[in-house]
Order: C-alpha cells, then sequence, then structure tokens
C-alpha cells in the first residue's frame, strides 16, 4: 500500500496504533447502562407500568441501529451503496416468523435468546444467494442491481402467498414458551432487553469486523479495487464475503423486528427501509462506526416523534439529507471530527462567538422555512384532515397573509444574513486551522 | 390475433413513453455517470405541471409550457446542486438526486394534495381512432405515439447532425478527450441533464392523463425506468431503444399471458401442484406474475451479459 493510499485511509479509518486497538470497554458500558435505565425514567410508577410509547421507540431504535451498522458494513466499508438492505431485513422477518411459529408448534427446540441468532444465518443464507449476483458489479452497477432485487423481492412478497403471506403478511405469536432465562416475553420491555442485548453482540461484532483483515480489504477495494487486485487480492470475493456478513448482522435485526411486532408485510422488504438505512448512515457519518448509530437514533426520533407533530416530515428528511450531501459529506459524526485538531490546539473557546453569531441567523431560517412548509402542507394536506393549525403554540389563520410575510420575510432575510455570517465564520474557521495545525491542510 | 395486435400497439406506446423517459437518464448516466434518482420525479412534475397549465390556459399550450419549465428544473439541478457535490464522487451526486425525491414528492402532496388529479385527456383528442376486431383503438395513444416518434425523431437527428450533438456523442464514450480537446464539458453537461429533463418533462405531460396523476406515479416509473436503462446498456441509445420496446411489449404482454410453467411442463406429464413456495411459482399463471417479469430479466442479463444488451463498456 502507497503512502497515499496510507494517509487516505488514515483519514477515513484512523488507523490506531495496536495495543488501543482492542475493545475501549467505557463507551460500550456507558451505552449499555444508559439503555438499561432509560425505559425506568419513564415509568408510570402510579399505575406500575411502562410507557408503551417510550419502549417501542427504544426497541425500534435498537433494531434500527444494527440494521444501519450492518448497511454501513457496505456503505462506508466497502464503498457498496445497497438498496436491496432491505431485503436481507425482511427476508429473515419472514424467516423468523415462520421459526417462531414452529418453535411455538413445538417442533422447533430452539429458546427465544437464539432465535435472532437463526434469523441471522437465515439473512446470511439470502445475502450469499443476492450477493452472489450484485457483487459481480461495484459502485454504480451495483447500487442498479440491488435496486432490481429490491423491486424484484418486493413485488413477489405481495404476489406469493405461501412464505410470505400475499399484501397481509405473515403472523406469529412470540410467547413460544421456551426460554433459557424463564422469561415469557408477554411484555414490550422484556423483548426490549432482548432487543439491548442483541444489539450489544451484533455491534460489538461489527465493531472487531473492522479490524479484521476482511474488514480492512473491503476498506481497500472501497479506496482502489484496482491496487487491491495487485495485492493479490479478489475484490469480488471481498465484497461477496462483506455482503454477506452485512446480511448476517441485518438478519438480526429483521428477526428482532419481527418478534417484537409479530407481524411481517411486504414493507420490511420495500426499498423505503432501505431508503431509511441510508438516510440513517449518511446523516449520522458513514466514514465513523459510530455515525450510523447517531444516525439510527436521530432518524428514529424524528420518525415517531416528529411524523406525529408534522405531515410533512419526510420533507424535513430530504432537506436535511441534502444539506448534509453539499456541506457535510462526512455526517453529524464528521463534523465532531473535523473540530479536532481545534480541539487539540486549546483553542475551542475562540469558536463561541462565531458559532453563536451563526446560530441567530440559522435559528431564523429554520423558523422560516419550517413556517413555510407548515403553512403550505396546511394548505393542502392538514386542511383536508379536517385539523386545525397550531404553529410553536400559536394558533393560525392561513387565509391571512400575516404568517405567510412573516416566514417568508424570515426565510429570505436570515439567509442572506446567514450567508453573511458563515463567509465571515469560514475566515475564523480557516485562521485557526492555520493556527491549529500550521502548513498541513486543513 | 386480435388481443395480439391491440396489445402490440399499446406495448409500443408504453415502449416509447418508456423511451422518453429512459433516454434522457441513460445519456445522464453515461456521460456524467450519475444515476439520476430524481428522474422519475421531473416526469411526475411535468404531469403536474401540465395538469395546473391545463387547468388555466388548456392543454396545447401546457405540452410547451410543461416541459420547458422541468428543462429548465433540471438545469437548476445540475448547475446549483450537482456541481457542488460533484467533487465528493458519484455516490455523493447519486445521494444528492435521492434526497431530491423525497423533497420532489412531499412537495408535489403539499402543493397539489394526496389525491389523484383530474388531468384529462383534451377533448380533440377523445374519440376512437379506429377498430380493430371490434376493439377501439383511442386517438389520444396515436397522438402518444404521434409525440414519442417525432421526439426519437428529433433527438435522432439533433445527436447525429448538429455539432453539439456529436459532442455529445463523444463524451459519452470519451468524457476525458473531449475536455482535453477544449470542449466546455459542463455546459455539454448541464445541456444534457437539461435535456433530460425536458424528455422526462413531456413524458409526464402525455402520460399524465394516460395513466394517473398522482404523487406515487414516480416511484411506479422510476424502477422500471431503470431496468429499461441497465437493461439496455450504457452508452448506446440504441440499446436504450430496443429495451424500452422491450419492457414495452412484456408488461402488455404478460397481462393477456394466461399461462405457467407448469402448464408448459404438462405435456410432458409432469403436474405440479401449488402446496409450497416453489409450486405456486410454477403453477402461478404469467397474467399475474407480470410485474415481476422485468426484474427477472433485469437480473438475468447482469447475470449472464453485464454490460447490458448493447452496451460499449461496463461501468
Amino acid at each position: 500500500m502507497s503512502e497515499a493510499t496510507q494517509a487516505r485511509e488514515a483519514r477515513i479509518l484512523p488507523a490506531r496504533p495496536a495495543a488501543a486497538r482492542t475493545l475501549r470497554y467505557w463507551p460500550w458500558l456507558a451505552a449499555l447502562l444508559v439503555s438499561v435505565v432509560l425505559p425506568w425514567l419513564f415509568y408510570d410508577w402510579q399505575h406500575a407500568r411502562h410507557a408503551g410509547f417510550i419502549v417501542s421507540v427504544l426497541s425500534q431504535t435498537g433494531m434500527m441501529i444494527i440494521f444501519a451498522l450492518s448497511f454501513n458494513m457496505l456503505m462506508g466499508q466497502a464503498g457498496l451503496l445497497s438498496f436491496c438492505h432491505s431485503v436481507l431485513f425482511g427476508l429473515a422477518g419472514y424467516s423468523t416468523v415462520h421459526f417462531l411459529n414452529a418453535a411455538g408448534a413445538g417442533e422447533l427446540p430452539v429458546p427465544m435468546e437464539l432465535i435472532p441468532l437463526l434469523a441471522g444465518l437465515s439473512g446470511l443464507g439470502f445475502a450469499a444467494v443476492f450477493g452472489y449476483m450484485a457483487t459481480k458489479q461495484r459502485s454504480t452497477a451495483f447500487a442498479m442491481i440491488t435496486l432490481g432485487i429490491v423491486q424484484l423481492v418486493t413485488t413477489a412478497a405481495t404476489m406469493f402467498h405461501h412464505f410470505f403471506g400475499g399484501e397481509g403478511g405473515v403472523k406469529t405469536d412470540r410467547m413460544i414458551d421456551n426460554s433459557l432465562f424463564g422469561l415469557k416475553y408477554a411484555h414490550a420491555i422484556e423483548v426490549y432487553y432482548l432487543i439491548v442485548a442483541w444489539t450489544l453482540v451484533a455491534a460489538i461484532g461489527m465493531y472487531f469486523h473492522t479490524n479484521t483483515p476482511l474488514g480492512r480489504m473491503a476498506n481497500a477495494c472501497r479506496d482502489n479495487h484496482e491496487r487491491a487486485q495487485f495485492v493479490g487480492y479478489d475484490p469480488r470475493i471481498v465484497r461477496f464475503l462483506q455482503f454477506s456478513l452485512a446480511g448476517f448482522y441485518a438478519g438480526i435485526a429483521g428477526g428482532l423486528f419481527a418478534i417484537t411486532y409479530e407481524i411481517v408485510t411486504f414493507d420490511a422488504v420495500a426499498a423505503p427501509l432501505a431508503a431509511n438505512a441510508l438516510l440513517m448512515a449518511y446523516i449520522g457519518g458513514a466514514t465513523t462506526f459510530v455515525g450510523p448509530v447517531l444516525g439510527a437514533i436521530l432518524i428514529t426520533l424524528m420518525q415517531s416523534v416528529v411524523s406525529l407533530m408534522s405531515n410533512s416530515w419526510l420533507i424535513y428528511v430530504g432537506v436535511l439529507f441534502i444539506t448534509m450531501v453539499i456541506f457535510a459529506p462526512a455526517g453529524i459524526t464528521g463534523i465532531i471530527l473535523k473540530h479536532a485538531p481545534i480541539m487539540r490546539a486549546g483553542l475551542m473557546r475562540r469558536l463561541v462567538l462565531p458559532y453563536s453569531r451563526v446560530l441567530v441567523p440559522g435559528v431564523i431560517v429554520l423558523f422560516g422555512s419550517i413556517g413555510l412548509v407548515e403553512l403550505l402542507s396546511f394548505f393542502t394536506i392538514g386542511r383536508a384532515q379536517g385539523k386545525r393549525l397550531e404553529l410553536f403554540g400559536q394558533p393560525l389563520d392561513i387565509q391571512s397573509a400575516v404568517p405567510w410575510l412573516i416566514c417568508l420575510v424570515c426565510l429570505l432575510g436570515g439567509g442572506f444574513w446567514l450567508a453573511r455570517e458563515s463567509r465571515q465564520f469560514k475566515r475564523i474557521w480557516d485562521g485557526l486551522m492555520e493556527i491549529a495545525q500550521p502548513g498541513g491542510t486543513p | 390475433m386480435q388481443v395480439g395486435l391491440i396489445s402490440l400497439l399499446d406495448g409500443l406506446v408504453y415502449g416509447m413513453l418508456l423511451f422518453m423517459l429512459a433516454s434522457g437518464l441513460t445519456l445522464i448516466l453515461s456521460m456524467m455517470g450519475v444515476l439520476n434518482f430524481a428522474h422519475a420525479s421531473v416526469y411526475m412534475l411535468g404531469a403536474y405541471f401540465a395538469y395546473q397549465i391545463d387547468q388555466w390556459v388548456g392543454f396545447w399550450p401546457a405540452l410547451v409550457i410543461a416541459p420547458v419549465l422541468c428543462g429548465s428544473i433540471g438545469a437548476a439541478i445540475e448547475v446549483w446542486g450537482l456541481r457542488r457535490v460533484h467533487h465528493n464522487g458519484h455516490i455523493a451526486e447519486l445521494l444528492f438526486t435521492f434526497g431530491l425525491v423525497f423533497i420532489i414528492g412531499r412537495g408535489v402532496q403539499m402543493i397539489w394534495g394526496m389525491l389523484p388529479m383530474a388531468y384529462r385527456v383534451p377533448a380533440g383528442l377523445d374519440f376512437p381512432l379506429f377498430s380493430l376486431y371490434g376493439e377501439n383503438f383511442p386517438a389520444y395513444r396515436g397522438f402518444m405515439l404521434l409525440v414519442s416518434g417525432g421526439m426519437l425523431f428529433t433527438t435522432w437527428l439533433l445527436l447525429k447532425k448538429t455539432r453539439i450533438g456529436l459532442i455529445i456523442q463523444a463524451s459519452l464514450t470519451h468524457p476525458g478527450m473531449v475536455s482535453a480537446l477544449g470542449h466546455n464539458v459542463p455546459l455539454v453537461f448541464t445541456t444534457v441533464f437539461a435535456g433530460g429533463s425536458f424528455l422526462a418533462g413531456l413524458a409526464g405531460v402525455i402520460a399524465g392523463n394516460y395513466l394517473t396523476t398522482e404523487s406515487a406515479m414516480a416511484d411506479a416509473m422510476g424502477p422500471i425506468v431503470f431496468v429499461v436503462v441497465i437493461f439496455g446498456g450504457l452508452g448506446s441509445l440504441a440499446g436504450c431503444f430496443t429495451a424500452s420496446i422491450l419492457m414495452g411489449m412484456v408488461q402488455t404482454f404478460s397481462v393477456v399471458f394466461d399461462y405457467s410453467f407448469a402448464d408448459a411442463l404438462k405435456p410432458l406429464g409432469v403436474t405440479l401442484a401449488a402446496n409450497d413456495l416453489l409450486g405456486e411459482i410454477l403453477t402461478i399463471p404469467m397474467s399475474r406474475i407480470g410485474p415481476l417479469v422485468p426484474y427477472a430479466l433485469l437480473i438475468l442479463i447482469l447475470l449472464f451479459r453485464p454490460r447490458g444488451l448493447m452496451g460499449t463498456r461496463e461501468t
């Protein structure tokens, strides 16, 4: 590997010294602690029960973390943009339903705690089949084949009644009465802890995978597949193995999905779910390991909370996504990592004022655009639903011009102000970078 | 036979429609390497614009104005969007257009609502053109054939007989060389992007009232257009055309073709029952699995001929 490639890889996945490369315990322990404690913060002590909505959002977050991480095994690690990741998730989900039905009928003596492992193995199997076709190509052609696969499987899932159950999907009952710990899994909270355990196992597995020879070769094939060939590896085999392993973890997520909801329909294999994984990994930051985790938490929260408040949450996701693609291709974690040199130089204090100067017009623009989107969407969709528009705690009359004008002025005026301030900010930022790493390119 | 002829014509109409969408997409993809996800969204915009202009002025102005609007939107996307993310590579460009799909899809719902639009065939074209074995062939489908045929001819003329067409053709296969010869390749890109969006918009205008104008029409058309592009092969408009017509035919004929694999096996003395997944796949009649066929064909061609039907190069 040449120095240039090495430097490039170092920028994307910082190569730590061998001693530090092993698992550092505290972030994992902290994550475990938080996820164990979190549902109890919303516990309803009066009625002695858990907040159903919170537990359901947390469970959803858990499986989405696995899903986004496994998606990023392809996108971030191997540079493969897969649109059929939902297929691996969903098919494993379907299989899990059949496993659970068999287990419930006493034909499959597997305890509940190990069912996700079976789901993962079936994900691995499906990934090997589809991966054989898709990994013949790379880059854009790969993306297009996966697009074909996701359409094929989604159409098939609505069509065939064996295995897929047609449009209605397949149902199951998760109380199979076979558990290592004597649990019944009658309550959502028990399933939540099962999800926590499996999320941790899967995340650790995927973290270790980034440091295996296969994981490193996936990086190499992503950065320069010709050179990887010269070194003596077959990039196609690397892609295939990486795809299959990603399928294994996606399968675990799909299994947990089936266990949680006890029903799997064609939505679980369809393209929007794969798009979700893409949004999570990209917005969180595909170049780091924790990026997809952050993205999964953020998007799941948006999905379950913002979608309750607004009809047009997809617009917000779209705008957020495009903004990230243009201004921060390395995602949220990328933005944070960019501060590292300034932090090391102890110059963070000098960024406080510039940041607050950008923040003010930023908030104004945000206010204006949210206002306009909501007004506009209320005009057509909300009114048809017979709701009354309330924005920022203020009942509004959409017929009057005032709210429209205010929002428009906020958007345009704030936009100009923001553009000016961000030019200023860039100058300060470049200056600080110059001090923080003299001679180095920012 | 009677079913055959009408289906043949319908397949041709649908295939030409696919070609209007796919030609722009294949030009953009082969030249710029950008898999433009927003292409079908622009097609949807074309239909909605046409509906709106149809309401205000009439169908014939809409036939011109809506595609022009779509073309300018395409140019704007290229100049202000794609160029900014270009230095981050093809995947970033692809993701940019992917984000646009959300915004356009939801924006259309915001402006026009969730319900299908009452975008109708213009009264002047709402009569049966001729009858075949008692079945009418609507004049509007003939008009669609006329428009798409005219567009095919114009595009061919533009590409083969003009200077800019020559440069575009050269950029298809040798983009680096063209820019080394001093041509303004970014301008060519913008032109092609705008032209592709224009065609998509035009397809939207003439298909919006033939199919339905609704916010799901982009999602319905998008995947099949991708199939056509890959099936035809990159860098080849002829391949794209063949694939479009083929897919149009496959889609219309599979609906009337009421046999299954099991029926084909019957003369050999093999009988199959639909009591498991494999049996179900083999016994289901072709007319029901019609929507599956394009994707199955796509995967088959990618397995055996990765560069597509007439592709000049691998991606």
